[in-house]
């Protein structure tokens, strides 16, 4: 979230799409009810379903699945063509004015310089022009045709409410509609959030869908803003947690990136990483990359890195390939070149796509290392369980490790939520049995795989054998230890770069926060953007003070939220270019003619003059990007791709099937349905519901009756053509695998009528397998296609072709 | 946002209400007390309820009850009907509005809905298996009750359940036990969207007008309080926003309310007196036996009147 859960009571307009806020974010979903109460907020529910969200809703309008692009452009569009821009907002603080170079275009669907065999694009085109004095050529008149808001405005023109009706089913005055209460939040004085979630990043654009909606946020004004922003809502408790730690195969903490192959040493990998500013003035704060990288360094291996060693940087992982990723790891389980895994919190057997093609790779495994509080379905994913796991035990070889673990009621540690707060906890009760912490178990594994290399020596011991493993008990470090590790301290003093006689902080102390941070090794910190969440003010993240100052929602002295306590991101554009709020009843941060305060840390540096220096500090431009360089794979631009399995063929390229970058291994292409398939003529879509979280709750009595069966959801219209009768049971089946389940038919879905075509939607919840207390059951990843987001590998989850049909029950 | 209940000190604290409040005792005489409490009531939002079914989560735990995992019948509702060990229940209800065409979700928390006149209480032949608070909760009495099943038969709302197991009937207690301790109903303490809140009787009174100002600038027109006079008023209410046709909600009786020529006999009900008790009551049971459940006749409500004129009005 750019924002947070509790400033949504300060918007005017909630729009969900791509999510379901009130079905899979109750609790959160409360700050909607707020903002309607508070300031008479509308909410505007946009999905294929008729959702519990679009129950509370004051409008809804379907849409099919994956097509998201397309009306998000053209709400764009329409806003554009009434002039609903906020206009200050988009000249000072967007890349609007920005020329491109010549030589990029877009046409029939592809981007300048795709090369179809290598599925990738030569993205040297898609750049700025860059003047003699070294910074970006600006068209501030914005007449340039090949300024960044021309080519944008050229870009999405075919994005018609027609052509929205067409290719999203969605009828063009419910569009219409949806489009004009949207285009009202153009002015200061109006804002609109975003909640979004899965429903926009399990697609094989995912990332441009979410890019969709940022871009038209801020053609809105409402990056920045109270009541605005970008919310994503994460799946899991703590899975914004997992990202910013840097759990994802290419990244280290704080969203710095692991070395490729061919950055082979400190200085190669720095100089791709100087984010020179592209504009006068701006503070292109991931400049102090090289701190935080350093302090990373540190505090993964102490004494060991130094600089004459370049702080170790040869011990960590090259890349060879832009990341092992879920898919790709199952895909080299598959080819017998990944032996054994470690899966810990985590049951790929029902959360990653395609269960057939997993089940043969978790069966080629040497070994299988399992750590949770459940039950889970990966770890008995070689014991015969009828039709819910038809597998021959016998034919499996790889031998399993189920280590119990505490859940998060049982252990003490930190969440952090949607909104960055990072929310200390305390255990609740005692972990049954033989379960014990993930920290435990991890250095348990840890140490003996120290004192093998110790003994028996290796290939490679300098990673392990010099990772600084200073704590107290080296068989359990506690959480508060790593919670200090990740916020960072000096290792010598550390002096004030405007006066080198003072010292900032001294040796051994917690660091304030990343500004005390160094790049000549004086400093540790495992997390830069965490730091300030442990420092020598005590656990930040413990307190739990109410108070909030006017009402704003900020709630400051709540938790910790990163970076440095800020509590919405980019928060400088919430104030014209003199430094005064948009919008006076809304005022977030002002600028005093000296310096910027307010009821937030202000995003900017507190005495950076308001004319000169541009309010998105991470970005060398220092304003924000309606035209991306380099960052995106697929384009610079969002434009509408069809799935790789959709009911329709791509109506305004009609020869690009699915996302044209996205990564597709040998073998997975021939399992994809053809578009317009006869075979697999139905779009599904999968989905939580209230009553269970994920895989978890099954497990749990309670649950298990609220919602104890699986089920799939169709419309009556199509319940009529195929003989389905409610409760009944169906057969689903996709070109991978096939269901059986109870039948929910329901007049909260509609046939869509895309192109003058029935479009039937087939709704696969996903909470049921073969552990726990409900009753046995599939989940929706028996069917779904083996393909991910071409930027980050989301698996294509909310667009597939089914067929179904009605069956004979199973035999009592 | 409406404040929610605090919680209370963790220390041992005297029950706020027990035997001394009693106003009304099945088949029996209770003295009233000298000063009614103050009345207390659920609010149940229905237009911000989101059905997430976490007050059916709250109401299992806090009560310790172990309703059976069921199946899937082709609809969000589980259990499929209030039982024995689920003393509340979404009902959802699909409806395409006349008017707009626009599909509506309607989503009703079933169960007991604490009447002010009672017919479970007023039906129940058992000495003391019913007894009403003067705070308002109507609180089933186990060990007094021998199964016979005409709560069920008085209830215009069709809500209690005999359990097969122990031969006594179950509904919702509005918590009372955690009332009693200064805390506010479990369900209302779980739901997310304050879709369910507890007060006084007044404050809730007040609360769903503000609700219903804003679901009628939102074009609901007919948003109103369901609090049906017929039976006294309800200590568990509802907002709805089509208070004009509350059968909608998944069945909620439409109007369960004392018959005007009830009404008329009000004023002389008072002098009527004890000489028609009994009579009352007999033709009270014959009608529930003969004319079945969910019903409230005219003359059921005449003897509840009756009754009722017995005792000191607030």
């Amino acid at each position: 979230m750019t924002n947070s859960w509790t400033d949504i009571r300060n918007t005017d307009l909630v729009i969900i799409m791509g999510g379901n806020a009130a079905e899979a974010h109750p609790c959160g979903f409360k700050w909607v009810t707020e903002a309607k109460a508070n300031r008479g907020a509308k909410l505007i529910v946009v999905d294929p379903r008729f959702t519990r969200s679009a129950s509370v809703a004051d409008f809804y309008a379907p849409i099919r699945q994956g097509s998201d692009i397309a009306f998000l452009l053209g709400v764009m569009n329409y806003c554009i063509q009434n002039n609903k821009v906020q206009w200050d907002y988009v000249k000072a603080f967007t890349n609007a004015a920005f020329i491109v170079k010549d030589g990029f275009e877009y046409k029939d669907g592809l981007f300048t310089g795709y090369a179809e065999t290598k599925r990738d694009y030569d993205r040297s085109t898609w750049n700025y022009v860059i003047g003699d004095d070294g910074y970006a050529v600006v068209d501030d008149t914005l007449t340039n045709p090949r300024c960044v808001w021309n080519l944008l405005k050229a870009h999405i023109s075919i994005y018609t409410p027609e052509m929205v009706e067409r290719i999203c089913g969605t009828p063009k005055e419910k569009f219409l509609k949806v489009a004009e209460m949207i285009s009202q939040c153009s002015t200061p004085t109006k804002t609109m959030t975003s909640m979004y979630a899965l429903g926009w990043t399990q697609h094989s654009k995912g990332s441009q869908n979410i890019r969709s909606m940022a871009m038209l946020q801020l053609i809105l004004g409402n990056i920045g803003v109270r009541g605005g922003g970008m919310n994503a809502l994460r799946g899991h408790s703590n899975i914004q947690g997992l990202t910013d730690v840097g759990l994802m195969s290419n990244l280290l903490p704080g969203y710095m990136t692991l070395p490729n192959e061919k950055e082979v040493d400190f200085d190669t990998y720095m100089s791709t990483r100087g984010f020179k500013p592209l504009r006068p003035n701006q503070m292109s704060y991931w400049q102090n990359y090289r701190k935080f990288f350093v302090s990373f360094l540190k505090s993964m291996w102490g004494p060991a890195a130094t600089p004459e060693n370049h702080f170790a940087f040869d011990w960590l992982p090259k890349l060879d390939v832009p990341g092992y990723d879920v898919l790709r790891a199952f895909e080299l389980m598959n080819q017998g070149k990944m032996t054994g895994y470690i899966c810990q919190g985590f049951n790929p057997l029902l959360a990653a796509p395609n269960r057939t093609k997993l089940t043969a790779s978790l069966s080629k495994l040497k070994f299988l290392v399992t750590m949770d509080p459940l039950d889970t379905e990966t770890s008995r994913f070689w014991e015969n369980h009828g039709e819910f796991n038809d597998v021959d035990s016998s034919q499996i070889q790889t031998e399993v490790y189920q280590l119990p673990s505490t859940c998060f009621a049982e252990d003490e540690g930190s969440l952090t939520n949607s909104g960055r707060w990072l929310q200390w906890h305390w255990p609740g009760g005692t972990a049954p049995g033989e379960a014990k912490t993930d920290n435990w178990i991890m250095a348990q594994i840890y140490t003996r795989l120290r004192d093998l290399y110790r003994k028996e020596g290796g290939a490679f011991p300098d990673p392990i054998l010099n990772l600084d493993w200073s704590y107290a008990d080296p068989g359990e470090p506690t959480a508060e230890e790593l919670a200090k590790e990740l916020n960072g301290k000096a290792l010598a003093p550390v002096m004030d770069p405007a006066d080198p006689t003072k010292v900032v902080v001294e040796a051994g102390k917690l660091v304030p926060s990343f500004a005390a941070l160094r790049d000549d090794g004086s400093t540790a910190s495992g997390c830069w953007i965490y730091s300030g969440c442990f420092n020598e003010n005590g656990n930040n993240m413990a307190r739990r003070d109410t108070s909030d100052p006017d009402e704003t929602g900020a709630y400051s002295k709540w938790a910790f939220s990163w970076p440095v306590n800020r509590r919405i991101l980019y928060n400088r554009a919430s104030a014209d270019l003199n430094g005064k709020a948009w919008d006076p009843s809304r005022k977030l941060i002002e600028w005093d003619g000296q310096k910027w305060s307010g009821y937030d840390v202000p995003d900017i540096a507190p005495t950076a003059k308001p004319q000169d220096v541009g309010p998105f500090i991470m970005n060398a431009e220092g304003v924000s990007r309606l035209f991306v360089v380099g960052m995106m794979r697929d384009g610079p631009f969002p434009s509408h791709y069809e799935p790789f399995e959709s009911p329709v063929t791509n109506l305004i390229a009609p020869k690009i099937r699915g996302n044209p970058v996205a990564r597709v291994f040998k073998g997975d292409f021939a399992q994809f349905a053809e578009p317009a398939s006869q075979e697999f003529p139905y779009a599904a879509t999968s989905y939580r519901l209230t009553e269970h979280f994920h895989y978890w709750t099954k497990h749990v009595w309670v649950n298990a009756v609220l919602q104890p069966e699986f089920f799939v959801e169709i419309s009556e219209e199509l319940a009529k053509e195929k003989g389905i009768v409610k409760g009944g049971w169906v057969r689903v089946w996709s070109k991978r695998g096939s269901v059986r389940a109870k039948a929910v038919v329901t007049k909260r879905i509609k046939p869509l009528i895309c192109d003058g075509k029935p479009v039937h939607v087939v709704g696969i919840p996903l909470h049921w397998g073969f552990t726990g207390a409900a009753k046995k059951g599939f989940g929706p990843n028996s069917l779904t296609p083996f393909v991910g987001d071409a930027n980050i590998e989301t698996p294509e989850y909310k667009a597939f072709l089914v067929n179904i049909e009605p069956i004979a029950g199973p035999v009592a | 946002m409406f404040p929610p209940v605090p919680n209370p000190t963790t220390q041992p604290v005297p029950p706020k209400f027990g035997d001394q409040d009693l106003i009304r005792r099945s088949a029996s005489n209770v003295t009233p007390p000298a000063q009614r409490q103050t009345e207390v009531a659920k609010l149940i939002d229905v237009s911000k309820c989101i059905g997430c079914k976490a007050c059916q989560s709250a109401c299992i735990e806090w009560n310790d009850t172990h309703p059976e995992i069921g199946i899937n019948t082709g609809v969000y509702d589980n259990p499929h009907d209030l039982t024995p060990d689920m003393f509340t229940l979404m009902r959802f209800t699909e409806w395409e509005n006349p008017e707009t065409n626009n599909l509506e979700w309607l989503i009703r928390k079933d169960g007991c809905m604490h009447c002010e006149d009672p017919g479970c209480l007023k039906a129940c032949p058992a000495p003391g298996a019913i007894v009403q608070y003067s705070n308002g909760i109507v609180d089933f009495v186990h060990e007094n009750c021998i199964g016979c099943g005409y709560c069920i038969k008085g209830c215009p709302f069709n809500i209690p359940r005999i359990s097969e197991v122990s031969h006594t009937a179950y509904k919702c207690t509005l918590c009372s036990d955690r009332i009693a301790v200064g805390q506010g109903p479990a369900c209302a303490k779980a739901c997310p969207t304050q879709a369910i809140v507890f007060g006084t009787k007044d404050e809730m009174k007040e609360h769903a007008a503000g609700r219903i100002t804003d679901l009628k600038s939102r074009g609901f027109a007919n948003a109103g309080l369901y609090d049906p006079p017929g039976v006294g008023g309800t200590h568990v209410m509802y907002v709805l926003h089509h208070a004009d046709k509350p059968e909608i909600y998944a069945g909620l009786p439409n109007n369960p309310r004392i018959s005007p020529i009830v009404e008329a006999w009000k004023g002389v009900t008072k002098y009527a007196g004890l000489a028609v008790i009994g009579f009352a009551a007999a033709a009270g049971f014959m009608h529930y036996l003969v004319a079945g459940p969910n019903r409230v006749s005219e003359e059921d409500e005449e003897a509840a009147e009756r009754l009722a004129g017995e005792e000191p009005r607030p």
